[in-house]
């Protein structure tokens, strides 16, 4: 019989490592070794597996086995019965919480079992192209049960009930907007999904519409009949084509099966949803300039109060919600306020998605409790920093959220506990930082990109931003002093206090954030003229070291402004005057020889 | 189409739709699903789409059908792929690049064996 | 771009058509704006007037739109726009050395087409593919995802020897 091959997944999570992970799996590497098993067997360390108090584990493949409590010589026994013999040990079998024996109980990552799939529970199982396979997961059922068993009260006062808070952000109970909306004194109303996902670094309410379209097709229909609304738009971003397209495909199957149209159902209900395609303008996620741009108007924001519940689209009262949120509404429908309330915490109730992204291994989309802690969330379930380097921050919330400390990942994730840490949960992007990223850069980034997307209408937004960050300028280009940091700092409190929106106000998050918790970092640059993560180009210098420099020329020839020089087989030399410290030499020296230094 | 009108029409279509999701009384012996996002088609899922058809169509296998998801999540180990045998329980690789995907055909299709190097998930979640 | 008056006149009628179907009040301006700049590469003042006529609203409106948004332009763009993301995820990842990197081998600044036409390189924020950073996008459908500096004169050459 020819071997199967295997794959030996071993926990390299932190309990685990304390508890010798390492010496296991030096033990199996001798031993496979020993039997010549390199080429069949494969072992793969991978993030935490979550049962650390059972630690060191391993799973093998293709089987699943887990393997608790690892010991040199329990690697050896298993490579000997398991591997060669195909016996599992029992000994060494995982017993789970209770003791009894599980033997398959592996079949899951730690990226997968640590989720709680509501939002998503579709994305990636089902043909977004096909009604029927969402059918077939209880799609239209929540649809069907409104429609012939609830009255639109019951609906809100269910919706209420649940807890539910809007995932775009600000986190404003979903119930009581719906009920907001429903009390509107205009004739028509509006339902109005808000997809216009522009934080940079966010991505799930693409995956959702692209995997599961229909989910919030059925939402909206539901929000309809609760707030009497006949009419829906999806607001969508430009650079989601493939969104755009899955979500006209399931609105005409949604259209052929009479879930949308008139007489929904059989019912006297009417509803239908209209797709309105955004033309980049990230401002446009304030619901007040989305409005305007469904009008086919520039999407400048407007000073609320009136709420859109009051005066949306065309001055009618206008729902708006997000896509995630909207997501969560038919599972709410289904299965009861009480079930999604035993999700989360008590004020923040539910799940949430969130995109892991930036210098961390598994990057992606998770669904997690709320509550869970970002330390869970970014090393048992992200895997971890990706480049070797500890993890020194992590920023949520884009343009309008903060960076939260590595000595803050105990906090639990949920809307008031990221707050007070001047961030924002926002709509769930999660960048990864390591300590390569300058922290006086990346508010400099977040700061252009504001500038950049101010639609323009109020002063403290226009010319605020634009002030803070000609001072980021200044600090990162070596020229900023100490009456800078405090000038930034006031600055930053006034826009705040005084911007139109919503975007506005938070603008300043980033700087005044990374402010407060790497205030030593602006000092070193402003004091020392120094940039500790080598990043900001005008505080860094290229230099050739000697010693290992073999004079290979490759250097010398890819400079874009022949700032290299030397001869053949001599160590080079960089120009610091001419050097544009574009990186290329780097990439290319195959010696190691060319370091980045900062005074 | 006919419009559904109720609650009756709805649980019918529910029913055959579960019967075709897990492959009853269908002509096929299992389907391979490409996670379709965007992240998926960047990191080359059209390409590995192109490669299971075609090797699909070298062995002359015709009772295994092909269909398109959306993103599974584990966006780094992108283009991923889900083999779903009738009876088996699902299978979920990863890293799936053209070779990947006729190595995936071969092994798991052809040969009944999982194709363990690139395994990512095996089971429902 | 070419503006010939035949041409020109055939991609007017069939902006006319577009308007026709999906309606000329003015909340469809920026879904007509959409479609005139798919057909015509750009927004130029002609076309601008023309849709102000149709959706019956003064040119002001019209151009005070097309200013706001980023995705309308009012000069020529590349025939292969090359969309570097810089999204935070990308700019950690080092997306702004590939986007340099694209300026410098083509030779020319940010949204402005090479003398030839076939390429413009514009800076994105955000294409929603962060765990594949850094991401270029190269038209409407071609991704390219963890895009290293040494890649960018590949794929230049791949369109190169497409050609116009």
């Amino acid at each position: 019989m020819a071997l199967t091959a295997n794959t030996i997944l071993i926990c390299a999570g932190g309990a685990c490592i304390s508890s010798g992970e390492e010496s296991v799996k030096q033990a199996l590497e001798r031993e496979i070794s020993k039997y010549a098993l390199q080429d069949v067997v494969r072992i793969v360390e991978t993030g935490c597996m979550g049962a650390c108090s059972l630690g060191p584990l391993m799973v093998i493949y293709p089987e699943g086995v887990f393997y608790q409590k690892l010991t040199p010589k329990a690697a050896q026994e298993i490579v000997e019965e398991h591997l060669l013999k195909g016996r599992v040990v029992e000994e060494y079998l995982y017993k789970g919480p209770t003791g009894e024996i599980v033997p398959q109980v592996a079949e899951k990552l730690p990226f997968f079992s640590r989720q709680v799939r509501i939002v998503t529970r579709n994305v990636g199982f089902i043909d977004p192209k096909n009604i029927e396979e969402y059918i077939a997961r209880d799609g239209y059922f929540a649809l069907a049960k409104v429609l012939r068993e609830m009255t639109s009260e019951e609906v809100i006062e269910e919706v209420k009930k649940s807890g539910l808070r809007g995932r775009g952000g600000a986190g404003f109970p979903t119930g009581l907007k719906w009920e907001l909306t429903r009390k509107g004194t205009s004739q028509k109303k509006f339902v109005v999904c808000n997809a216009d996902e522009g934080d940079p670094g966010a991505f799930m309410d693409r995956s959702v519409l692209e995997g599961d379209p229909h989910t919030v097709l059925e939402a909206m229909i539901i929000a309809g009949y609760a707030i009497g609304a006949n009419q829906g738009y999806i607001y969508v971003r430009a650079e989601y084509p493939l969104a755009i397209e899955r979500l006209n495909t399931a609105i005409s199957q949604a259209r052929e099966y009479g879930f949308l149209g008139s007489n929904i159902m059989g019912t006297e209900f009417s509803f239908d949803i209209e797709i309105r395609i955004g033309a980049g303008a990230f401002v446009c996620g304030e619901e007040t300039a989305l409005i305007a741009s469904i009008e086919g108007k520039r999407g400048q924001p407007r000073v609320k109060p009136p709420y859109p519940a009051e005066r949306g689209v065309w001055d009618c009262s206008t729902l708006i919600n997000n896509v995630e949120t909207f997501a969560n509404i038919p599972p709410i429908i289904l299965k009861g306020a009480d079930w999604f309330k035993s999700i989360g915490t008590e004020n923040s109730p539910g799940t949430k998605v969130f995109a892991l992204a930036g210098k961390i291994v598994n990057t992606g989309l998770v669904e997690v409790p709320m509550g869970i802690t970002l330390k869970e969330l970014l090393y048992e379930i992200g895997g971890g920093s990706s480049t070797g380097k500890p993890i020194k921050a992590v920023q949520t919330g884009g343009p309008s959220g903060g960076c939260i400390p590595a000595q803050y990942f105990d906090t639990p994730v949920d809307y008031d506990s990221l707050q007070k840490l001047g961030a924002i949960m926002g709509s769930g992007g999660m960048i990864v930082m390591d300590e390569d990223d300058c922290m006086v850069d990346v508010a400099k980034f977040f700061l252009e990109f504001t500038v950049d997307e101010s639609c323009g209408k109020c002063t403290p937004c226009r010319e605020g931003t634009r002030q803070m960050l000609r001072i980021l300028e200044k600090i990162t280009s070596g020229e900023g002093t100490e009456e800078d940091l405090y000038e930034l700092k006031a600055l930053g409190e006034t826009i705040k206090d005084t911007a139109l929106c919503g975007l506005g106000q938070t603008a300043p998050n980033p700087v005044l954030s990374t402010l407060e918790y790497y205030r030593d970092e602006y000092e070193m640059h402003v004091k020392e003229k120094r940039c500790p993560a080598l990043k900001c180009k005008d505080l860094t210098r290229y230099v050739i070291d000697e010693s290992k420099c073999v004079g290979c020329t490759a250097c010398a020839r890819v400079c874009p402004v022949n700032a290299i020089s030397g001869e053949v087989r001599k160590a080079h030399v960089i120009d610091n005057e001419k050097c544009v410290r574009c990186g290329s030499c780097i990439e290319v020296c195959r010696f190691n020889a060319i370091n980045k230094v900062s005074p | 189409m006919s419009k559904i009108k109720s609650l009756e029409d709805l649980m019918k279509i529910k029913e055959k739709a579960v019967k075709d999701l897990q492959l009853r009384d269908t002509n096929t012996r299992g389907k391979i699903t490409v996670a379709m996002g965007t992240c998926g088609i960047a990191a080359g899922a059209k390409d590995t789409l192109k490669a299971i058809v075609d090797a699909l169509n070298d062995f002359n296998i015709t009772d295994i059908s092909v269909v398109q998801s959306g993103c599974m999540g584990l966006c780094e180990v992108e283009p991923t792929v889900e083999v779903r045998l009738l009876d088996c329980e699902p299978i979920v690789y990863g890293h799936v690049t053209p070779e990947n995907a006729r190595r995936i055909v071969k092994l798991h299709i052809v040969e009944n064996q999982i194709v363990s190097d690139l395994l990512v998930r095996k089971g429902e979640i | 771009m070419s503006d010939t008056c035949a041409t020109g006149g055939k991609l007017f009628k069939e902006l006319d058509q577009f308007i026709e179907e999906s309606g000329s009040t003015p909340d469809r301006l920026i879904a007509v704006l959409q479609r005139a700049q798919e057909l015509f590469g750009y927004l130029s003042p002609e076309v601008q007037e023309h849709v102000a006529e149709k959706l019956k609203i003064p040119v002001s409106q019209v151009y005070g739109v097309v200013t706001f948004y980023n995705f309308f332009s009012t000069k020529p763009k590349g025939k292969y726009q090359i969309k570097v993301c810089l999204g935070t995820a990308c700019y950690v990842k080092g997306g702004d050395r590939v986007f340099e990197r694209f300026l410098e081998e083509l030779g020319v600044e940010a949204d402005e087409p090479t003398k030839d036409g076939l390429f413009s390189v514009h800076a994105v924020r955000c294409l929603g593919a962060c765990s594949m950073a850094p991401v270029v996008l190269v038209g409407e459908q071609d991704f390219y995802g963890k895009v290293k500096p040494d890649m960018v004169s590949k794929i230049l050459k791949h369109y190169s020897e497409r050609g116009a």
